[in-house]
């Protein structure tokens, strides 16, 4: 999903830095990728800082983690204050709550179960 | 003393240690572990007080009884866990205290900013603990207020440092940072007042935050 959006951006023109503690995960980026590949911990203040977190207008947490991306989403909205703050969390019930605290979280548990239901249902 | 509800996440060494001196102090405990091993032995160590799971997890949350919990700590490996369970204990059900261990020195202040009550670095406790052995660390952590960011500090002056012969009205102090006292051989240590002059060989106690402890250090030290 990362390397997937991070292609898109980045032919969008925009400038894309991917930070993943394996590389391995890195052989999704197209050729033509222009930006940024970064191995590191996407918790750690000081790693996000070596990304250049203090200059992006937007971040988003899309680890296989839903509490990684909880903090690092929190680290980038409310240390950093990076204006727009996205992050992926797939229960459900723990979305709910982040949302309530202000954190703009998607969960693909959810959107997925919806979209398999509308299209069930209709038939 | 009033018998509180304790709920510990992670079953590890701290977990395990912790439950301990709680149940012994007669306060009920509830340890949530997600290792079913785990779990089998502290159940037989200290008796039923562990329950399967995921510590993070609401519904896991709420079978523990949270709603009717003092505090919650969170004691796991993982930073980013003990984070979350902190945040839902306190946001959902409404926990009066949360605790969390970091393990990474750094997450101390984040997390205090991400409102967790209290926060306990091992590795900031020995460094805290380092610094007052060793008297020639310049800046000393004295006491951590906490549930806030405040903090206090000691600092000595020495003769290479900027603020001798400056006054504290000369000095660029941050806002948030109060100079409590100045300890001088000799004398009593005293309330400055902003034009009392710094000497070589003061110490200094001042309030300050973890955020402006760094340019404190710089205007006074270097």
């Amino acid at each position: 999903m990362g390397g997937k959006l991070a292609a898109m951006f980045d032919a969008a023109g925009h400038k894309v830095t991917v930070l993943d503690l394996d590389a391995y995960s890195f052989r999704r980026l197209p050729p033509t990728f222009s930006g940024t590949a970064l191995i590191g911990n996407g918790t750690d203040e000081e790693m996000l800082r070596k990304a250049g977190i203090e200059d992006a207008s937007a971040f988003i947490a899309l680890t296989q983690g839903d509490n990684r991306n909880v903090m690092a989403a929190q680290i980038a909205k409310h240390i950093f204050k990076v204006p727009r703050v996205i992050c992926r969390i797939y229960d459900p019930l723990r979305k709910d709550i982040y949302e309530q605290l202000g954190l703009e979280s998607i969960s693909p548990t959810e959107v997925f179960a919806d979209l398999l239901f509308n299209r069930l249902e209709k038939i | 003393m009033k018998s509180l509800y304790i709920v510990i996440v992670g079953g590890g060494n701290i977990g395990y240690y912790l439950s301990k001196a709680l149940l012994n102090q007669g306060h009920e405990v509830l340890i949530i572990e997600r290792d079913v091993r785990k779990c089998e032995k502290l159940e037989d160590e200290l008796g039923s007080c562990c329950m399967r799971g995921d510590g993070c997890e609401t519904v896991v949350l709420n079978e523990a009884g949270l709603s009717r919990a003092d505090a919650l700590i969170a004691t796991t490996s993982q930073d980013e866990d003990n984070l979350v369970s902190c945040q839902v204990a306190k946001h959902r059900f409404k926990v009066p205290r949360t605790i969390a261990l970091v393990n990474n020195p750094n997450n101390d202040a984040i997390f205090r900013k991400l409102g967790i009550d209290a926060t306990i670095s091992v590795t900031n406790t020995i460094l805290e603990h380092v610094e007052q052995e060793i008297p020639a660390h310049p800046l000393i952590h004295l006491l951590t207020m906490s549930g806030h960011m405040e903090e206090v500090v000691e600092l000595l002056i020495t003769k290479e440092s900027p603020a001798v012969g400056k006054s504290i009205g000369q000095l660029k102090l941050p806002q948030d940072t109060t100079i409590a006292l100045i300890m001088r051989e000799g004398e009593r240590p005293k309330i400055p007042s902003p034009d009392a002059v710094f000497k070589e060989n003061d110490r200094i106690i001042a309030l300050t935050t973890l955020d402006s402890e760094k340019i404190l250090e710089k205007v006074l030290l270097s």
